[in-house]
């Protein structure tokens, strides 16, 4: 039975490294940009979560949800914005600056407070630890709120994507920025959009995340996003679905193999130990095999004909 | 020469790619209801003319007005839900959409325009085919289906200009055939058309001027008159 508590367990880490994957995949969509600073907005709504631990839940995680949100936009707003025509490169690096700006921020207000305290703990949220009986399963309640909050993330985003004018305009202007504002379609309103729900989705993670590891630092999400990161370009970048996939794979493969394998002693495929050395090695025999990534279209487009 | 008021208006229109001048004074007014042929041969300026126009590249100088207004320093989506459509080189559809949601897309640019709905039963008219392939993705269309996709596209718009550029490219001449009578029934609506193409022959025989472009400047005018002398036009491209 411990191994489906294992697969259980590595579905829900697969769920909230997908929802990372979709907030990193929407926004490279319509600006082209790999947001490197996607952990520290996972962070900052980790510590909104946080500081309001002693109120009730619903509340603080509806501020962590504003605070992301907002963070995400202010973050667009005055970086993306002013360096939307600059060479990704740049962009890239700008994205690097910020994700350093905003650790090393949190780092800095633990050394003005009471000293000892390097973590902040999450309140009454933290009981979701518990394990729920069923049978002789045993399984956390946080896995099943993860798998949960997945589905219905997704199944929103699918909504907004296919069924909305707005959604529609988004995924037109991650094909072809171009022709989509010569059609009318307003990039500033786009990208808000994109940016928006890259929020609403890092704050989610930021609460799944942190109610597993019981308290924030100012590392919460660096982790979660590096890993999300390769798992997306693994997975093809170019494409929602696949990054969606990369990102799942990568959470689950890491879940699942660290819980099955010993923690000390033996050799690379039997000591979990050298995970993510076996993890990465497998990433880079994928890109290796398929560049495009692991779960990207083989033909790209359709065939011309007259 | 029309009576009718100006559509469309460039004036003394410059445009540079770095120090490289790509348009040179380029003055050329579109009445309401006419159509505009512009030829030339390869890096003459008329796709820079048309970016120009539609806001994808900022002018150096000189103006362009669309119904008097004017609308140099827009941004694209602001000039086409002001009412300037353009059909791209290459036609652009999106391929992995189908052809109603490419068509929902069009819409977006009709800003405030009211008469979505006649628009759309006119344009089913016209092409047909865009109808009868509602759902299907854009990709598996052939090249004269997309063409006719991409100019149903712009159509739903219901803008008051009309800019193609190329539109017969790659296409058989069958399409080329289909493509041309529709520019004449688009005219017949009332909208403005700007035509830049290739085809120099058959864009003189239908515009109601066409406007010789060589390295960045209009160096000749041709009317319908002038289509069955082809080598004068060849003589206007060579000496440029």
């Amino acid at each position: 039975m411990i191994h489906v508590q294992n697969l259980i367990d590595a579905v829900g880490l697969g769920a909230v490294y997908a929802l990372v994957a979709v907030g990193i995949g929407l926004v490279f969509g319509v600006l082209r940009l790999i947001n490197f600073a996607y952990g520290q907005l996972i962070m900052v709504a980790a510590y909104a979560l946080a500081f309001t631990d002693s109120w009730p839940d619903a509340a603080s995680v509806g501020i962590a949800v504003l605070v992301a949100v907002g963070a995400s936009l202010l973050m667009e707003r005055i970086v993306f914005r002013p360096l939307r025509t600059a060479d990704p490169s740049t962009m890239l690096i700008a994205t690097f600056a910020l994700a350093y700006l905003l650790e090393n921020g949190a780092l800095l207000q633990y050394s003005y407070r009471q000293q000892g305290i390097d973590s902040d703990p999450i309140g009454t949220l933290a009981r979701l630890n518990q394990a729920i009986t069923i049978g002789s399963l045993n399984i956390r309640w946080v896995s099943i709120v993860a798998i949960g909050t997945g589905i219905v993330s997704l199944g929103g985003l699918a909504l907004l994507l296919n069924r909305t004018t707005i959604g529609l305009q988004m995924r037109a202007a991650s094909m072809d920025f171009r022709t989509a504002r010569l059609l009318g379609v307003r990039a500033d309103s786009v990208i808000t959009a994109a940016v928006a729900v890259a929020g609403v989705l890092a704050a989610v993670a930021a609460v799944i995340t942190s109610i597993s590891a019981q308290s924030v630092t100012q590392r919460t999400g660096f982790d979660v996003t590096i890993a999300v990161l390769v798992g997306v370009v693994a997975g093809g970048i170019d494409r929602l679905v696949s990054a969606t996939l990369g990102g799942f794979a990568i959470g689950f493969a890491t879940s699942l193999v660290s819980a099955e394998l010993p923690s000390s002693g033996g050799t690379p495929f039997t000591s979990n130990v050298y995970m993510p050395s076996v993890i990465y090695l497998a990433v880079i025999v994928a890109l290796l095999l398929r560049p495009d990534g692991l779960f990207a279209r083989t033909s790209r487009g359709a065939v011309e004909r007259v | 020469m029309s009576t009718a008021p100006a559509a469309l208006e460039l004036d003394d229109l410059w445009v540079h790619y770095g120090s490289v001048p790509a348009v040179r004074s380029v003055a050329l007014t579109v009445a309401k209801g006419e159509i505009v042929g512009l030829i030339g041969p390869n890096g003459a300026g008329k796709s820079t003319t048309l970016h120009a126009i539609t806001g994808l590249v900022r002018p150096r100088s000189g103006d362009i007005r669309l119904d008097g207004t004017s609308i140099v320093g827009r941004k694209p989506e602001a000039i086409a839900r002001a009412g300037i459509a353009l059909v791209p080189e290459g036609r652009r559809i999106f391929a992995e959409l189908t052809v109603e949601e490419n068509l929902r897309l069009g819409l977006v640019g009709r800003g405030g325009r009211d008469g979505a709905e006649q628009d759309r039963r006119w344009v089913e008219e016209l092409f047909p085919v865009v109808r009868e392939f509602r759902s299907r993705h854009a990709g598996v269309l052939s090249g004269g289906q997309q063409q006719q996709l991409a100019i149903a596209r712009a159509l739903v718009a219901g803008p008051s200009a009309l800019l193609l550029d190329e539109p017969s490219l790659g296409l058989a001449p069958t399409v080329v055939d289909v493509v041309f009578d529709a520019l004449l029934k688009i005219r017949e609506r009332g909208v403005t058309v700007l035509l830049v193409e290739q085809r120099a022959q058959r864009t003189v025989a239908l515009a109601d001027r066409t406007y010789v472009m060589a390295n960045g400047e209009l160096r000749m005018t041709l009317t319908p008159a002038d289509a069955g002398d082809t080598e004068r036009i060849v003589a206007a491209y060579l000496s440029s």
